[in-house]
């Protein structure tokens, strides 16, 4: 009987394999693939990740180079629109989630109780308007259509290749930092592991008005790059506001700095590292009418920095993304006290610093098939707080999973997708300082057209 | 014993016929640039990665946008390449395919891959010799000689204009070299394709490559697959720079405008 089954399984999985063999690759007519002729896995070592092909194409001012880039070579009646969204089905466990002993008493006290949801979901709707308006101008506009409303997330315009070089890019918007490794192309779509901990990290009890360099910032940035890509540099002046439009915070600029270098290793690979920095001003009170913070009125500047160093290294179909932080804040922005009081600081109070990281490494055999995994960590070095736990705001973060491309090109890229992801906080259990583990199992489809 | 004789002898006739099947795949084909060795089965990876959508699985020039494309993608299978260092009508070099891939081609859907890895170009290139069997049976020719170039002179370039009318460069590129001569209208590529005639006026970037050498080159070679033919016997060396010279001055904006306007003068 066991046999049987076991046969059964077998020849399904034999007829799943003759399946997936016979299926041809299903290209179809996207909107980049209109204009320049080119497969979507030529850009994306797997969508939406880019390869270094697909990074000197964005770093162009998404241009070849070979005259065919600028709008009037299109057909009038295309639009280079994308949408993007992902139908999932996830569950969520919480192993110490605080909740009333009595479902709604509150006066019954709280306890500690492990919480689990499960459902079919849908995150949003990403809208991406991308290209050339001109030879040498290119834009980006990204409206996220959410439960709670519509956000831009990006938009901008870049004058590229200014003086005739690679070298010299001004961009001005709203826009993604030219980060280590893009938040915007993460593979992993999680609750708990689509993000990197370490680019929004703020340690307990600080309240930097800055956020981390994930979110998308305001500003202008200047970047070049060689002509394949393997030399790049980015400085962006972007104003203090955590991507805020309305100028909500003061009137400071904070500065972001990123430089990498590639080089080929023979029988390996590309191999590429880097350097980041960013170094801003944060206030710490804002002028009030009758008590209200007044919006944009920030004062008693604080400083703060994020620098580190990463890597992106091949080993033929494997790669592995290495990325390091050092985080630090100044003690009033890490004690959440005005610097015009100082008197409030608590005895002993000193500028939280800490470290962070994490490694990646994907198996991509095909454009069609990527297995991945990410550890990431966070550590406190130093509390603002005497009184805080040494560990509070510690993370561990696991994530695996894969992702397949049955469709794969930019106006109609189809991934089926399911991964794992488990984040410890260490210590971070509101009533017994325990662990707060937090674990996600996630499947569905992520797909843009 | 027995057994393991025959098994052993299983296995050597395994061993033969997996051999016997790569190489009538072609997928024993290499390339050679400099210390670098091409695998094609490394390189069938990366076309299906990068080139597929163009040249088509078959290397026929049929990918699913091809027909998107002006002009239209290289047929690999027909081992006919315009960019060459090799003798009208010969296989090119294993170089000439590299420096193409790297390069690209101006003016047409064919981007540089100069990002991609020098290892990985060169198994592309492996590959891309998979798709005719020509590269099997024939050796590629000697790279044509590309003398030193003389000095780029008034005389030179008048010389080059009146080579550009005697040998009727006109007739396709037009009086003016803006690529709309009489002939431009009716010519295509051996796949029957129209063609136009490069506008020597709109820049400095040819389809195989940029310098004065390899504008000398192409005279010399011929585009192969175009209608572009080699001049290597109708003209000297000399006479071959002093056209390169003459179409350098069709897009030189104003140090030559004067010479231009005596050029025209009758």
């Amino acid at each position: 009987m066991r046999f049987v089954t076991f046969q059964k399984i077998g020849m399904q999985l034999v007829g799943l394999g003759i399946l997936l063999a016979g299926m041809q690759p299903a290209y179809g007519i996207p909107a980049f693939a209109r204009k320049f002729g080119l497969p979507c896995s030529a850009c994306h070592e797997a969508w939406p990740m880019l390869n270094n092909f697909g990074q000197t194409f964005k770093d162009n001012g998404y241009q070849l180079g070979n005259d065919r880039d600028a709008p009037i070579y299109q057909d009038p009646g295309y639009w280079p629109i994308m949408f993007r969204t992902t139908p999932v089905w996830h569950r969520e466990n919480n192993n110490r989630q605080t909740v009333d002993r009595v479902p709604g008493d509150p006066g019954s006290g709280l306890v500690e109780a492990s919480v689990s949801t499960s459902g079919f979901d849908l995150g949003g709707v990403d809208a991406i308007a991308a290209g050339t308006l001109s030879k040498n101008i290119s834009f980006f506009v990204q409206p996220f259509f959410g439960n709670s409303g519509v956000a831009i997330t990006q938009a901008w315009a870049r004058f590229d290749n200014l003086l005739g070089s690679h070298w010299l890019n001004v961009k001005m918007g709203k826009f993604e930092l030219d980060e280590p490794i893009s938040q915007e192309r993460l593979l992993t779509l999680s609750n708990s592991g689509g993000l990197y901990y370490n680019y929004f990290f703020t340690p307990p009890g600080d309240n930097n008005f800055f956020q981390g360099i994930g979110f998308t910032q305001l500003g202008v940035e200047v970047q070049g790059h060689s002509d394949n890509d393997y030399t790049r540099y980015s400085l962006a002046v972007v104003t203090n506001s955590n991507g805020q439009t309305g100028l909500p915070s003061s009137n400071t600029y904070d500065l972001y700095a990123n430089f990498n270098k590639a080089f080929e290793a023979r029988w390996f690979g590309r191999q590429e590292a880097g350097v980041y920095g960013y170094f801003g001003e944060s206030p710490t009170y804002f002028l009030t009418q009758n008590g209200n913070p007044i919006p944009g009125t920030g004062q008693g500047n604080r400083s703060f920095y994020r620098i580190g160093a990463y890597g992106h290294w091949y080993v033929n179909k494997f790669d592995f993304y290495t990325f390091y932080m050092h985080g630090s804040d100044n003690v009033f922005l890490g004690n959440a006290v005005p610097s015009n009081h100082p008197e409030l600081l608590p005895p002993g109070a000193v500028g939280p610093t800490w470290n962070g990281g994490f490694i990646e490494g994907h198996y991509n055999p095909t454009p069609r098939w990527i297995v991945l995994g990410r550890y990431e960590l966070t550590r406190m070095s130093r509390q603002a707080n005497p009184g805080i736990p040494d560990n509070a705001g510690n993370l561990d973060t696991w994530t695996v999973g894969y992702r397949w491309y049955p469709i794969m090109n930019p106006r109609a890229g189809l991934a089926w997708t399911q991964e794992f992801s488990r984040i410890n906080n260490i210590g971070a259990a509101p009533l017994s300082s325990q662990d707060a583990i937090r674990n996600s199992l996630m499947m569905g489809f992520d797909f843009d057209f | 014993m027995r057994t393991k004789v025959g098994s052993k002898l299983r296995l050597g006739s395994a061993a033969i016929v997996i051999s016997l099947l790569w190489s009538v795949t072609g997928l024993a084909q290499e390339s050679h640039i400099g210390n670098l060795t091409g695998n094609a089965r490394r390189g069938k990876a990366l076309y299906v990665r990068y080139c597929i959508f163009c040249h088509g699985s078959e290397g026929d020039g049929r990918g699913e946008s091809a027909s998107y494309l002006d002009p239209k993608p290289r047929d690999f299978t027909k081992a006919v390449f315009k960019c060459r260092s090799t003798p009208n009508g010969s296989l090119p070099l294993d170089s000439d395919l590299y420096d193409t891939i790297s390069r690209g081609i101006h003016a047409s859907g064919m981007p540089s891959w100069k990002p991609l890895l020098r290892q990985e170009r060169v198994d592309l290139v492996a590959y891309i010799k998979t798709f005719s069997s020509a590269f099997q049976e024939e050796k590629p020719g000697a790279p044509v000689v590309i003398p030193p170039e003389p000095a780029n002179s008034a005389e030179s370039i008048r010389r080059g204009a009146e080579l550009f009318q005697n040998m009727n460069c006109w007739s396709c590129h037009g009086k003016d070299g803006r690529g709309h001569g009489p002939s431009a209208a009716t010519l295509t590529d051996s796949k029957g394709y129209p063609v136009t005639p490069f506008d020597f006026t709109s820049g400095s970037r040819f389809k195989c490559g940029e310098t004065d050498r390899d504008m000398f080159r192409d005279l010399t070679t011929g585009l192969d697959g175009s209608p572009m033919p080699s001049f290597a016997d109708a003209m000297t060396a000399d006479q071959r720079w002093d056209v390169v010279h003459y179409i350098r001055s069709l897009n030189a904006p104003k140090g030559h405008s004067k010479l231009k306007a005596e050029l025209k003068t009758p």
